[in-house]
């Protein structure tokens, strides 16, 4: 039995043993930096053989520890997409790291144990399964938002975080409990059955609210979203990054598996409050990013808006929309690393900049980056024929197909609002006014994440790179 | 039963009415206090229900070593809450609104409480029969077994906050002088001490 | 070979336009024209050839939509024959003769290039007017229409730094847009009833149509009727016929080898040529026959009446053009379509020619175009005088009475008058009096020009020289066309082979239609009368120009309505502009300030300026950085969602 068990959940006990392994011969090296490095680039390199395996193995559901661990297509195609992502932005922060004496091995393994909480959300099969995953993640980010401690804006964003998380953690509690005492169990299929035979009532459906709320401060749905601005600017830049990327798939893999689920039969009642957070999300994060004049707060804003789309796919309560959300996140995390890889080398004599008006005229500084920059922008403005445009086009087409017209209308309407403000940098780099802008160079490594991301929202139009048939696939094991 | 109920109802209450006092009551040491007197109440609770390993627990754990560390915590960082709860006049109305809408509508779910017909089954199902086994037993039947995977997250989950407590405050100063005690007993003589021939009438 | 001669031209096109710059400016314009050469040749080959059924030559598919299917095919046949030499000879003439004509210009300065973009356009609407005459369906034939329509806006506009020129470009452009819009919208009518554009398919369903009808507005109309209808619209405003016939003397304002080549050789007949190609569907409209002669005597008359009096010397052969249009949509009108490609044939050659004379005597005369500054050149430009005098012989038709000796104009001209005699008398009469007008106009041009005596800037006159050779070449090829055409071709066209050579390309209704065989009866007198005519148009123009040149401004100051009336061109342009014009121009503004600029722009921009940055800063006040602020914001968002649960209870 266990070993069976063990067999289901081997990549989570392995990364997890990993990460204690590296803090051990992080404690007791005596070159801290150089272990460090070697430690981090490991990670990354076991996130990509990990995300392999996991991609590579054979299709088929299979459940341990009576259900509390779910690994099916759902949960691997979500997997895939973290550790990939996670192990871009793990290269990609060596740089900064470095430059701001940050490199220390309890970064990589900090992130190890987060990836291992986000592969425990998605997976979860029960909500205490859920709630353990959920805590592991939060707290590790809690501690690498702070993680620049001599920064006060670091630690403030750690501390922000902490407590607006554990306010959360709060709500989502309380809704898992009225969802226990109303039916007597945790486990999702058992939700399910009891959904299925006696229907949702009040006291189920306050839980799921609660449940909802705590899951949407978590993937930064408006209006739960107020301490995404302020983390997103204090924390370290690659934080930043890794934030915008991992974080938000298993948070809406998560919500989707909780939805889907154990509430796959009262999908009309929890569409209402997706439709609700959908809604607030795309124009506040359109509406605010506006007014932003640091780009990690715009990207902030950005990731609201973008989280407002993703729900929309899930808002639809259809395996159309479950696959349009695996589709917009994976296309969401590829634009965000190629982003990330960008802003981490804004910097003008080695010092960060972050501000966007340094990004004046950028063109003639570096032609090649300005113009990877742009096919960025326009693509996380959903531009077509980019990418970023048949991201949005499926959530739409999965909304409309579920009767939700005027919910598409808005996410059109918004995601015309936020076009402003991805054409005003594109606009800042070609035609802006000259500033005293950026200066730095870019390493290879970076230029290829930059380079590869912009490639993809161009080449990806072909097929997506098969994303869709594969998401297609994740989606029907959710829906029962 | 009658005196049941009524143990129920005392230690409900004061759980309550301490835990608000824990927030109202202006020496942030007095709320510390309180606290420890809801984890009193509660403790009490969980005896009620026949889980006296939890209450025991909750003893030792919150009030022994959670509770008096936010005394000393409270007490050696002489945080003025005075002026921290300055604005909360400002906000008391509206939120004591929201509160009341919030208390309102759970009264209503409570209003009519009808939980599925196999909820007791469906809760009862995972525990041992509490006749035929004693909680601290049971408990450890349930984690070990059933619940490693939960129990083992808890462990990665303090792990984490073990290394986050680290990372954020542990600092290697470098001009404190400690005492090491290999080096000393492995330190070279040879290395050490130079000899010099000072020659007469001159310095080094 | 077709493939060849219709891919010559836009490779032509192709080369001069784009890559000029590689292979130099004198090359590309010797690329182009000699493309067009090879196109000529292949199309006389083509020519000789024998033509019972129509062959079709299928290059790609396409498109397929519904029920929709077209291919991009050339039909063979002797429709598209005649026109094929037509188009490619005359082009070619006149690639050649632009090397001349267009070596200096002082409408650029120096070192500008305009000659191979000239060359470019010129090849460019070659291709286009063969596209159209070589289509095999509708669609392919719209392709072509609007192809040479774009080709003349570019060549009208050639000066671009002249506003009459761009005037004028904008003009014909927008004119030939109400006839599109005819034109277009018989084609959909045509697919609406028959399901298919492709000519194979529609030419049967001639009688099957004559007997439909559809509803439109309150009535039911004849569906034959009422697409040929439509489909001469469009005819209408390619050919200049009256009332949308505006654009044709303005178009004037191009350099003078476009006007021969695109505003009289070719482009204006794409008109006749339709109709012609319609044959199958025509003939099942008498109705809109009746129309087409009507509106073709008409515009053949009050074309020639304007021609009286004009003094610009391309204005006064562009009114000809026009009025020997109408002489070809009187001869589809009464159903003799053959004869109406006789004309079409004929007048191709000497139009050409005398555009081109024209333009080697403005070349001569230093761009000066006023008749009143000529006088006396005989002298000076003999060869150019000769070209335009066999011009000149063959439009007005000289040839030997009752036989069929003459000059091209004779035969063809006294072909269509002789068919107009059978079909419709008020047709027969109009043409009479403007073969007659025909003759002054042309002996008037001819006498002001080369007889009398130099008036205008002495200067000039001095200079004035005859043209190169490049230029005469096109003239003496010409005039040979202007001279035989009409003897060689007489009867294929008219006479007892029409049916054999042009096998199934026109098709006649012989239950109804009998105008070919009865023209060939009427009496000598109707044969006569447009040789009297003539003679009576050129005695008058010798009177008034050589014998006694004071008397037309004594005749025009004694009648000044009636010349103001004729130099105003009927008053055509003034009552346009106060009818459609200036209203268009008054809904246009109306739209544009009113309802673009205040409402729409207006709307959005009050959004987009004026909301939307003050809910982001409201956003932006929120985020205020307060902890408990944003806890509470959470709060407030669970009670907003609980309570619209609370309220409406869920989903049941």
């Amino acid at each position: 039995m266990l070993s069976n068990d063990i067999s289901v959940i081997l990549p989570e006990l392995l990364l997890a043993v990993f990460a204690m392994a590296s803090l051990m011969i992080g404690v007791w090296s005596k070159k801290q930096e150089a272990v460090s490095n070697l430690i981090l680039w490991a990670t990354a390199i076991i996130f990509v053989v990990f995300g392999a395996w996991i991609g590579l193995s054979p299709e088929g559901t299979s459940t341990a520890f009576n259900g509390a661990f779910v690994n099916d297509g759902f949960a691997r195609f979500s997997k895939v997409v973290m550790l990939w992502g996670g192990a871009s932005m793990m290269v990609l922060s060596r740089d900064y790291l470095l430059k701001n004496d940050l490199l220390k091995y309890e970064y990589p393994a900090l992130i190890t144990l987060a990836m291992v909480g986000m592969m425990m959300m998605v997976s979860a099969g029960d909500l205490m399964a859920l709630y353990m995953g959920l805590e592991l993640q939060s707290l590790s980010l809690y501690v690498i938002a702070a993680f620049r401690r001599d920064s006060l804006r670091s630690t403030e964003a750690g501390l922000k975080y902490f407590v607006l998380g554990a306010l959360s953690s709060g709500l989502l509690l309380y809704g898992a409990s009225l969802v226990y005492g109303y039916t007597g169990t945790t486990s999702f299929t058992a939700i399910s059955s009891v959904v299925t035979l006696e229907g949702v009532s009040l006291g189920l459906l306050f839980g799921l609210v609660f449940l909802a709320t705590g899951m949407a401060f978590k993937v930064s749905a408006a209006p739960f979203h107020m301490w995404t601005p302020d983390v997103y600017e204090g924390s370290p830049t690659p934080v930043t990054g890794f934030f915008a990327t991992a974080p938000k798939v298993a948070a809406a893999a998560m919500f989707a598996r909780v939805l889907f689920d154990a509430f796959g039969e009262a999908v009309s009642d929890w569409q209402q409050i997706l439709v609700f957070l959908s809604i607030a999300s795309m124009f506040l994060g359109s509406i605010a990013a506006i007014g932003q004049k640091n780009i990690k707060r715009l990207m902030a804003y950005s990731s609201i808006a973008h989280m407002g789309f993703a729900l929309m796919g899930l808002a639809a309560g259809t395996e159309e929309g479950a696959q349009s959300l695996l589709i917009y996140l994976a296309i969401y995390v590829t634009m965000n690393v190629g982003v990330f890889a960008f802003i981490l080398n804004m910097e003008r004599d080695g010092r960060p900049i972050l501000s966007i008006d340094s990004l004046g005229m950028y063109s003639r500084v570096a032609p090649g980056r300005a113009l990877a920059l742009a096919i960025l922008m326009f693509s996380l403005a959903g531009i077509p024929p980019l990418v970023g445009f048949f991201g949005k086009f499926y959530v739409l087409s999965a909304a409309v197909d579920a009767g939700l017209i005027w919910l598409a209308v808005a996410g059109v309407i918004a995601s015309v609002i936020g076009a402003y403000y991805y054409l005003r940098i594109i606009f800042l780099m070609y035609f802006g006014e000259q500033t005293e802008g950026l200066n730095g160079t870019m390493p290879a490594a970076h230029w290829v994440f930059l380079g590869g991301a912009a490639a993809a929202m161009v080449l990806g139009v072909y097929n997506l790179f098969g994303v869709e048939s594969i998401a297609g696939i994740a989606a029907a094991t959710l829906i029962h | 039963m009658v005196i049941t109920t009524l143990a129920f109802y005392l230690f409900a209450l004061t759980a309550v009415a301490s835990a608000i006092l824990v927030i109202v009551s202006r020496n942030p040491v007095h709320s510390v206090l309180w606290l420890i007197l809801t984890f009193f109440m509660s403790a009490g609770l969980f005896v009620l229900m026949g889980a006296e390993f939890l209450a025991m627990l909750l003893m030792i754990v919150y009030v022994g070593a959670v509770a008096v560390l936010f005394l000393f915590v409270v007490m050696m960082l002489d945080v003025d809450f005075a002026t921290l709860r300055g604005g909360i006049a400002q906000y008391l109305p509206l939120g004591l609104l929201i509160g009341l809408i919030l208390i309102m509508e759970l009264g209503l779910v409570f209003g009519h409480w009808i939980f599925s017909e196999n909820a007791p089954d469906l809760r009862a199902a995972v525990t041992p029969i509490p006749e035929e086994v004693e909680n601290t037993a049971a408990l450890g039947q349930l984690i070990y077994t059933d619940y490693i995977y939960l129990f083992q997250a808890a462990g990665l989950i303090l792990f984490v906050a073990m290394i986050g407590a680290i990372v954020l405050t542990m600092r290697h100063r470098p001009n404190v002088k400690r005492q090491n005690i290999l080096d000393q007993i492995y330190r070279d003589p040879g290395e050490a001490v130079e000899m010099k021939d000072v020659k007469p009438g001159q310095g080094i | 070979m077709p493939t060849i001669i219709l891919f010559a031209p836009l490779i032509g096109a192709i080369i001069a336009g784009f890559f000029w710059r590689l292979i130099g400016e004198k090359s590309a314009q010797i690329v182009a024209t000699s493309l067009l050469f090879l196109s000529c040749a292949l199309s006389w080959v083509l020519f000789f050839g024998h033509y019972e059924h129509s062959e079709t030559h299928t290059i790609m598919q396409w498109l397929e939509s519904g029920s929709l299917s077209v291919d991009w095919a050339i039909r063979l046949d002797r429709l598209t024959a005649v026109m094929l030499i037509v188009v490619t000879t005359v082009s070619s003439l006149v690639h050649l003769y632009s090397f001349g004509y267009m070596a200096h210009d002082d409408n650029w300065k120096e070192g500008e290039s305009y000659k191979p973009r000239f060359f470019a356009y010129l090849s460019f609407f070659t291709f286009a007017m063969l596209m159209l005459v070589t289509s095999d369906n509708l669609l392919q034939m719209f392709f072509g229409w609007e192809g040479v329509g774009v080709a003349s806006y570019l060549l009208i506009g050639f000066y671009y730094r002249k506003p009459s020129a761009n005037a004028a470009a904008m003009k014909a452009f927008i004119v030939n847009r109400v006839g599109d819009f005819g034109f277009a919208l018989g084609i959909f009518g045509i697919f609406m009833l028959t399901d298919s554009i492709n000519f194979s398919d529609i030419f049967t369903e001639g009688h099957h149509l004559a007997e439909l009808t559809f509803p439109f507005l309150w009535m039911e109309v004849n569906a034959i009727e009422t697409v040929t209808l439509l489909l001469f619209i469009g005819a209408m405003g390619k050919s200049a016929q009256l009332f949308l016939h505006t654009w044709l003397p303005d178009a004037m304002e191009g350099p003078t080898p476009v006007s021969a080549l695109i505003h009289a050789a070719t482009m204006v007949t794409a008109g006749v040529f339709l109709v012609c190609r319609m044959s199958p569907l025509f003939e099942y409209a008498p109705g809109t026959l009746h129309f087409v002669t009507i509106i073709g005597a008409l515009t053949a008359f009050v074309a020639a009446t304007i021609g009286l009096v004009q003094n610009d010397i391309k204005r006064v052969i562009a009114y000809s053009t026009m009025s020997q249009l109408g002489y070809m949509f009187v001869a589809a009108g009464v159903g003799v379509y053959s004869v109406a490609m006789f004309h079409l044939f004929t007048h191709a050659f000497f139009k050409a020619m005398l555009f081109l004379g024209a333009g080697s005597v403005i070349h001569a005369m230093h761009h000066e175009q006023d008749m009143r500054n000529y006088g006396g050149l005989r002298k000076k430009i003999p060869y150019t005088f000769w070209a335009m005098m066999i011009g000149t012989l063959a439009i007005t038709g000289v040839g030997i009475p009752l036989t069929h000796i003459g000059f091209a104009g004779f035969l063809s001209k006294d072909a269509i008058i002789e068919s107009a005699f059978v079909g419709n008398s008020f047709a027969f009469w109009a043409l009479v009096v403007a073969a007659c007008f025909t003759s002054f106009y042309s002996w008037r041009l001819m006498f002001l020009t080369f007889f009398g005596t130099e008036r205008g800037d002495h200067h000039t006159h001095e200079h004035a020289h005859d043209s190169p050779l490049v230029m005469l070449i096109p003239l003496g090829v010409l005039a040979l066309g202007a001279i035989f055409a009409g003897m060689l071709w007489y009867e294929d066209f008219f006479g007892h082979r029409v049916e054999e050579w042009f096998g199934t390309a026109i098709y006649t209704n012989h239950e109804t239609n009998h105008t070919l065989h009865d023209a060939h009866e009427v009496g000598p007198w109707v044969k006569a009368s447009p040789f009297i005519a003539m003679v009576l148009g050129f005695a008058v123009a010798y009177w008034f120009y050589i014998w006694n040149p004071e008397r037309p401004k004594q005749l025009a100051a004694r009648n000044p309505g009636a010349y103001q009336f004729l130099l105003n061109k009927w008053y055509f342009d003034e009552v346009y502009d106060f009818l459609f014009v200036r209203p268009a121009q008054h809904i246009g503004r109306f739209l544009w300030k009113g309802v673009d600029g205040k409402t729409i722009d207006g709307a959005i921009n009050g959004v987009a300026m004026g909301i939307i940055p003050r809910l982001t800063r409201f956003a932006g006040r929120l985020q205020s950085g307060f902890l408990f602020h944003y806890a509470f914001a959470m709060i407030l968002g669970v009670v907003a969602i609980i309570t619209w649960f609370a309220i409406t209870g869920g989903a049941h």
